[in-house]
């Protein structure tokens, strides 16, 4: 099976020439590095890597799937997987008037709550608050939440959702998958499911992946 | 010659038949914890070391947290059963020393600045000792951050040089270690050849010390390169 390059920190990729040092490089002069380990990537504008393993750094505009691990006064503190608690506050949280002098807010979103939710702001001090005003934001009931390695959720989801939709067709699972790495999953199938996203987390460098994950979810058609 | 009259080098070599520039067997692997971010294991002949990383993580309690910057906290422990003697567990003044030359010879190389208020942790745990524990330590801990995908600068690579019966030699054993006139641990950001760590006893003239800089610069490359395989081939891997 043919493999791609891999890169270790500190190897030189390429020349600048005019381009943006990207995600996982950075650089000395004209040359570019990688600073972290993983697939170099070489673009006309840009030099990046991507990482084969790591913890996820949150970056705005993110969906995520988080799990509520603390209700405070005017919001909820939001566990996303990463170093940092997220914030979602209540006006962003619910679209009704809630007067918080009287009410537990506990009754929207209680601990171990799961839901999708998208990153709105995030400071230099990685201070980090979560939105649910977005298309696809909501409180996910019932299923189960895996976590694999975010950045591998790229391949998981596929070009334009293929491959994910293709897990979802042929295992019948609803399955949202955040970038931060917890992908939740309900239905009956989802072992099947559990199976093919570990196999593309395990292989995600390899070529030719998604024939593999088709054969290995049709044998249960 | 040791302390009991026994001579270290016979005929140019060796007592376990070493060259004085040859290193010792190095064997290494990556991903060997679970639940770990990153880990390694690291032999050098008879010296053992296992790193695992965990992090970038949230850091607790509240007041080590940096505003600006992550902070790298690094523990070298030697297991009570790694050397002849039993060694009674727990820090001493000795790890304490070696877990922060360890976190000082690794800390350029890692992008600190990237995960504010949060912690990277090293854990060393030396299994067997044969001499060098140090580097052997620093070169697991490296492996087992890139193992973990923590943004680096470069891998750091460490190897042990010295001076015993007159005659310079690299990557010290046990015995040698002990009955050395002259011992040095230096570790280096591999590909800019950037000293991080230099430590030395014993004495030397400014000659001696520049082969041995050379040597160990030297050894250092071939760490990378053992390091290097063992990475690439680790994620090659079906």
């Amino acid at each position: 099976m043919e493999i791609k390059e891999i890169v270790l920190p500190g190897e030189l990729i390429a020349e600048k020439k005019g381009r943006k040092a990207g995600r996982g490089t950075y650089f000395e002069g004209e040359k570019v590095f990688a600073g972290v380990l993983g697939i170099p990537r070489v673009d006309e504008n840009e030099i990046s890597v991507m990482p084969l393993s790591g913890v996820y750094t949150p970056s705005i505009e993110d969906k995520v799937v988080g799990i509520i691990q603390g209700v405070e006064i005017s919001g909820w503190t939001v566990g996303i997987n990463s170093p940092y608690l997220a914030f979602l506050p209540l006006s962003e949280g619910v679209s009704e008037f809630v007067d918080t002098q009287r009410t537990d807010i506990s009754r929207f979103f209680d601990i171990n709550d799961i839901i999708s939710c998208k990153i709105s702001k995030v400071t230099k001090n990685k201070t980090i608050q979560v939105s649910m005003r977005s298309i696809g934001s909501r409180k996910l009931y019932g299923g189960i939440t895996i976590k694999v390695t975010p950045t591998k959720i790229p391949r998981i989801i596929g070009k334009g959702g293929s491959m994910i939709s293709l897990i979802k067709e042929k295992t019948g699972c609803e399955i949202i998958a955040g970038q931060n790495g917890i992908v939740w999953m309900r239905g009956e199938r989802k072992d099947k499911a559990i199976e093919a996203i570990m196999t593309i987390e395990r292989e995600s460098h390899t070529i030719g992946l998604t024939e593999k994950i088709e054969k290995l979810l049709g044998e249960v058609v | 010659m040791s302390e009991t009259g026994e001579k270290l080098i016979i005929d140019g070599k060796r007592l376990d038949g070493r060259e004085p520039e040859q290193l010792r067997p190095i064997q290494m692997e990556v991903k060997i914890i679970n639940r770990a971010n990153g880990s390694s294991l690291v032999n050098f002949g008879g010296t053992h070391a296992i790193a695992s990383v965990h992090g970038p993580r949230a850091l607790f309690p509240r007041w080590m947290q940096e505003s600006d910057t992550g902070i790298l906290r690094c523990r070298y422990n030697m297991a009570p059963f790694s050397v002849e003697d039993r060694k009674s567990p727990g820090p001493d003044r000795r790890s304490v020393e070696i877990s922060k030359v360890a976190r000082l010879a690794i800390e350029p190389a890692i992008f600190l600045e990237d995960f504010p208020k949060a912690t990277i942790d090293v854990f060393i745990e030396v299994l067997q000792a044969d001499g060098s524990t140090r580097v052997t330590g620093i070169n697991a801990a490296s492996l087992a951050l890139a193992d973990a995908g923590v943004p680096m600068r470069d891998l750091v690579t460490a190897c042990s040089v010295g001076k015993i019966d007159g005659v310079l030699v690299a990557d010290l054993n046990g015995k040698e270690d002990n009955n050395s006139e002259v011992d040095m641990a230096l570790a280096m950001l591999s590909t800019k050849k950037k000293i991080t760590l230099l430590q030395m006893d014993g004495s030397v003239n400014k000659e001696e010390l520049m082969i041995l800089l050379n040597l160990a610069e030297k050894s250092c490359e071939k760490i990378y390169e053992i390091q290097k395989k063992v990475l690439k081939e680790k994620y090659k891997r079906i």
